[in-house]
């Protein structure tokens, strides 16, 4: 009888274990407090798609042995991009060799990017004696599908190459060439040959499937099909990436779902959006953009709000590092998206670094760091209130 | 699995012999004075003898169920066979004997002989081993059977940090002087050591673990260096046993065909451990720290960092001695295991700012031990990770409960 007692005794102090065990695990974070995660609406099979490119992002980690290298910035795509935010400055993309339209005239040298880091045996590059550089931080990642679905008619009636309003900001699109292995949508704009980038501080880069390769070789060293070349040797090698693995990858990054704005109904959240009109910021960082077809039915035809028009702008002499590529000037940037600004502490260690490079310690820091056709916006901002200075930034924070 | 079907039919070959006449079977008295230390633990275990045969047999199993989930994502119920432990002991002659473990991890996915060495018997003080040794770097690694310990996992910093159960080819000596309550002990081997694999793995940072990954390891050595393993240690019966351990090599392959590829690049590590029983409330206290250096090229990635720390500190406490469900040596114990590894000390290049990288645990536990061989544990585990960058930690907890028992 007593072993019947403390029989049932275990039993039902396990039960009690098996069915609370649940309750007492760690909770999700709420949606709008992480950028990862997916879209809504991806069918079963783009549910496992946006799995495996995680995997390949975020847990794939190169060695010598899986082709890291032997040149590379970093040994994983995730630590570039911790929780798919901005990057830290301890992953610094180095970009180097060309200072006008006429191209980087350091291929030959191991432009444009700068591997830093080396496998134990290995010497690492630097940049050569003379060569124009300039430092990118990485950027987030979430939302980029539907960047990429915003159609080349909606991006070029964006700008105003001549400042033809006369409102001060004439944006333009970068026209770059076409890597081998693209194929441009069907409605892509061609002018001279040459396509709109929308990726990249400089918009040099066309699609995610052209960030995702150049990616995988200038930062990891790992050759595909299509970027097979070494970036060490310079020949063309084994692929060290599988052509299905870049595609999931691309794949994982057209579906991360937009991040979310938090408390957008908060009073000075709402002042301070009308203050961000006000000052004139949304003329290059648009609130709102729409996609036009995609083959992911998710991304299809919706209206978002990215804080960006993906035009280059004129960002003054303060941001002006002598680098830039494919048709930008040196001092062009592009407006890059603001969703998402203030969850970038959570992805870099606890603090900002923002702009081009991560200068801007402070979201304040880098407005007023704004030049050329942004000084305007830069000054109104400097003249307001101190507490709608404070409205303004509450509003960038909730993106 | 061929070598697993292999030693249970030499097991069940041997206990049919014994059939005949099951006295024959005999448990093998275990030294349960005070003044034994972490360095025997490796003898001090259960062993089975058969008849008057010259072998004694052991070995140990443990299985848990465990629920967890990291930051609301759970992969749900998972029942988990973690190890089966065969020991098998040999008296060659009166001072020389031979001990080996076979250790099968997680069903067969990994089989290790993590012992498998003779000892000669010259003094006290002065004894030789030669074989596939433990390292004695730390406590844990050569005090590591399931059935002596509260929780279901071992320590992180024990396993993941330091490379518990490490075990390498090669020989030494060690030795012992009793004195009144008092016991002095050392232990020292030179054995093959570590590899690159250190900092060239994909776990993304600095494992000393990694190395068991290069399957030539019990054959030959990376780079033709021995690697040193030195531990003193020292225990009062009514006090507590505190052991220093040190464990230097080089990792990386410096030179191949006679060509000199790269300096000789140093890891290193110290290790304290200690062990007490408070008199008063018979509370058991036992745990490690240890620090690693390891030369990272400054040219490879601060994501391997050259300075890892860490350690545990086990609390258990008895709470009920008595008959339990009919087993009347029954011990029912609370504890509670502490756990800090940082993977990465130092700060970053670029910024100034600390490299986080930073793991630490929380995990109470119930356990009963229905006989001193056998214990059926529960624990709630709760763990911090924080990644290179010192972003909000990701957050893991959840239930295990297991049994881990000697046969």
């Amino acid at each position: 009888m007593k072993h019947l007692f403390t029989a049932l005794l275990f039993l039902t102090f396990g039960y009690i274990t098996f069915i609370s065990c649940t309750k007492l695990e760690p909770a999700a974070p709420a949606d709008d407090a992480i950028l990862d995660g997916p879209v809504e609406g991806l069918t079963p099979d783009q549910k496992a798609r946006f799995l495996r490119g995680d995997v390949a992002f975020n847990d794939e980690i190169f060695t010598a042995e899986t082709g890291l290298g032997p040149l590379f910035v970093a040994a994983s795509c995730g630590s570039c991009h911790a929780g798919d935010g901005k990057g830290h400055p301890f992953i610094t993309l180095t970009r180097f060799g060309q200072s006008d339209t006429s191209g980087n005239m350091y291929l030959a040298h191991g432009g444009p990017q700068l591997q830093n880091r080396a496998l134990p045996g290995y010497t690492p590059e630097s940049v050569p004696a003379g060569a124009p550089s300039s430092r990118f931080l990485p950027p987030a990642n979430t939302g980029m599908g539907f960047l990429e679905a915003v159609t080349d008619a909606d991006i070029a009636a964006m700008a105003d190459p001549k400042d033809a309003d006369g409102d001060g900001i004439s944006g333009v699109c970068n026209w770059i060439a076409l890597a081998s292995y693209e194929t441009p949508s069907p409605d892509a704009i061609v002018w001279k040959g040459k396509y709109i980038g929308r990726f990249g501080r400089k918009a040099a880069a066309l699609n995610l499937l052209q960030q995702t390769a150049s990616a995988y070789n200038q930062d990891m060293g790992i050759t595909s099909e299509y970027e097979p070349y070494d970036t060490y040797s310079g020949h063309s090698i084994e692929p060290e990436v599988s052509n299905q693995t870049v595609q999931d990858v691309v794949f994982y990054l057209q579906t991360l779902k937009a991040p979310i704005q938090r408390t957008p109904d908060a009073p000075d959240v709402l002042r301070g959006k009308e203050l961000f009109v006000q000052v004139e910021c949304a003329k290059c960082h648009k609130p709102e953009l729409k996609t036009g077809y995609s083959p992911i039915a998710a991304l299809s035809y919706k209206t978002f709000h990215p804080y960006t028009d993906l035009l280059l702008h004129d960002m003054g002499p303060g941001l002006d590092d002598g680098y830039t590529e494919g048709h930008a000037q040196t001092y062009e940037w592009r407006t890059p998206a603001l969703w998402g600004l203030g969850l970038s502490r959570n992805s870099q260690g606890g603090q900002y670094f923002l702009l081009h490079d991560g200068r801007a310690h402070s979201i304040e820091e880098a407005i007023l760091l704004h030049g050329g056709e942004a000084q305007k916006s830069s000054s109104l901002f400097a003249a307001l209130p101190e507490g709608d200075k404070n409205k303004l930034l509450t509003f960038l924070e909730s993106l | 699995m061929r070598l697993l079907l292999s030693i249970l039919s030499c097991f069940i070959y041997t206990a049919a012999s014994a059939q005949i006449d099951s006295t024959l079977l005999r448990r093998k008295p275990r030294d349960t004075s005070a003044l034994l230390m972490n360095m025997d633990a490796v003898y001090n275990r259960p062993f089975l003898t058969v008849g008057k045969m010259p072998v004694a047999l052991g070995g140990y199993a443990e299985a848990n169920w465990q629920h967890m989930g990291t930051d609301g994502v759970t992969e749900g119920h998972q029942f988990q066979m973690r190890r089966l432990t065969l020991f098998v002991a040999s008296g060659i002659t009166r001072r020389l004997r031979f001990l080996s473990e076979i250790e099968f991890e997680d069903g067969t996915k990994e089989i290790n002989i993590e012992f498998a060495a003779v000892d000669m018997e010259l003094h006290p003080l002065f004894n030789l081993r030669g074989g596939i040794v433990m390292n004695p770097i730390g406590s844990f690694n050569q005090n590591h059977d399931g059935p002596k310990w509260e929780f279901v996992d071992r320590p992180v910093s024990a396993t993941q940090m330091l490379p518990a159960t490490w075990s390498n080819v090669g020989f030494g000596a060690y030795g012992k002087q009793y004195k009144k309550s008092w016991v002095v002990a050392w232990e020292g081997y030179v054995t093959n050591g570590f590899n690159d694999a250190i900092i060239n793995n994909a776990l993304g940072r600095t494992s000393l673990p990694a190395a068991k990954q290069w399957p030539d390891r019990f054959e030959e050595s990376f780079n033709g260096v021995p690697m040193v393993t030195l531990k003193g240690a020292v225990k009062h019966r009514k006090v507590a046993e505190v052991g220093v351990s040190y464990m230097a090599g080089i990792y990386n392959r410096f030179q191949d065909e006679g060509m000199t590829l790269d300096v000789k690049r140093p890891v290193k590590v110290w290790a304290v451990d200690a062990n007490t029983t408070i008199g008063a409330t018979n509370t058991f206290l036992t745990g490690e720290w240890a620090w690693v250096h390891v030369d990272v090229p400054a040219t490879y990635s601060q994501q391997y960092g050259n300075r890892q720390q860490g350690g545990f500190l086990d609390i258990v406490q008895p709470v009920y001695k008595g008959r339990v469900a009919g087993f009347d040596r029954s011990v029912i114990n609370v504890a509670c295991r502490l756990e800090y590894t940082d993977w990465n000390v130092g700060r970053f290049e670029q910024t100034g700012g600390n490299i986080a990288d930073e793991f630490m645990s929380i995990v109470p536990a119930i356990s009963w031990r229905p006989g001193p061989l056998s214990v059926i544990r529960l624990n709630y585990r709760y763990n911090l990770q924080r990644d290179l960058l010192g972003n909000p930690a990701s957050r893991t907890a959840g239930f295990q409960a297991g049994f881990s028992s000697y046969f």
